[in-house]
């Protein structure tokens, strides 16, 4: 086949390299589900421990927010 | 301990990613026979070697967890072969704009080289749904391992298989008289080449360390729930 001219070969150049960039960030889009999910449950996790009381420590009556 | 080192090896990716498109658009001249359509190389060739070689890769690092039986490797192995599955996606989207835009065809099935990189595509696209079809981690780990192996081991017997065809449609690129690229063209590739072995790294490395965070989260939800029944 002869080479495509430069209009229509850009075409075919540019859905390569936005196919590239789509998957980059798509992955980064499920790497930062995933730290948003850590995130989440570490939160949980501080809160669990901020409500149960260190060993020989009374248990902490619940404080209303303000 | 799997973040150690990110912030460097992020920025030098993003260089590399952006010296290598600098070098493809502003300095790599057009392909004679090709002209402009030739610049998708600089993506899909990369792309296809370091996809390759992380398939490789996770079989290797399924070797060292079958020996030694350390999870480590697993996890190793798993992110590798998750990684390269995704820019084998990436090889065979890219390869097949590209063969319309030079061949008139999406897809060529008699083409030896199209056909065994998605033998090994689908071979390995099985690992997932095969590793978490197993709720039992140790098995899981001790069977998604040998599957690498396995499947690993198709990735060498293809490039010896495609070496070895006789009729050609892609080109050979790599071969032993380097494949006649003038020094330019040379410069862009190999650059290209370390960019995209870099993104593999760095995007290994971050999954990495989120899966280890994980972990560590979930032992940690576990002790503080063996705390509170025992109280």
């Amino acid at each position: 086949m002869p080479a495509l001219p430069l209009d229509e070969a850009g075409k075919y150049v540019a859905a390569a390299y936005l196919v590239f960039l789509a998957l980059v960030l798509l992955y980064v889009a499920i790497m930062a589900s995933k730290l948003s999910r850590i995130e989440r449950e570490l939160g949980e996790l501080s809160e669990l421990a901020d409500r149960s009381p260190a060993p020989g420590e009374p248990a902490r009556e619940e404080q209303p927010v303000a | 301990m799997y973040g150690r080192g990110l912030r460097p090896l992020s920025i030098a990716t993003v260089l590399a990613l952006i010296g290598a498109f600098s070098l493809v658009f502003f300095y790599a001249p057009n392909d004679a026979d090709q002209g402009f359509v030739q610049k998708i190389f600089y993506v899909h060739v990369p792309m296809a070697i370091v996809a390759l070689g992380g398939f490789v890769f996770g079989a290797i690092m399924a070797i060292q967890h079958l020996r030694t039986g350390d999870r480590r490797y697993d996890m190793r192995s798993y992110v590798a072969i998750h990684l390269s599955i995704i820019l084998g996606l990436g090889v065979l989207v890219t390869g097949s704009i590209w063969a319309r835009a030079s061949w008139g065809h999406w897809w060529v099935w008699d083409e030896p080289t199209l056909v065994s990189f998605l033998i090994v595509f689908l071979l390995f696209s099985c690992y997932q749904p095969l590793r978490f079809s197993i709720e039992d981690p140790e098995r899981q780990a001790r069977y998604a391992s040998v599957f690498a192996i396995t499947a690993g081991a198709f990735v060498p017997l293809n490039f010896l298989a495609v070496r070895l065809a006789q009729a050609y449609t892609h080109p050979r690129v790599l071969g032993t008289t380097g494949g006649d690229m003038p020094g330019s063209m040379r410069v862009t590739f190999l650059l290209s080449l370390v960019a995209m072995a870099l993104l593999f790294t760095t995007l290994g490395k971050y999954e990495m360390a989120s899966k280890h965070a994980g972990q560590q989260l979930r032992a940690l939800r576990a002790r503080l729930a063996a705390q509170a029944t025992a109280r």
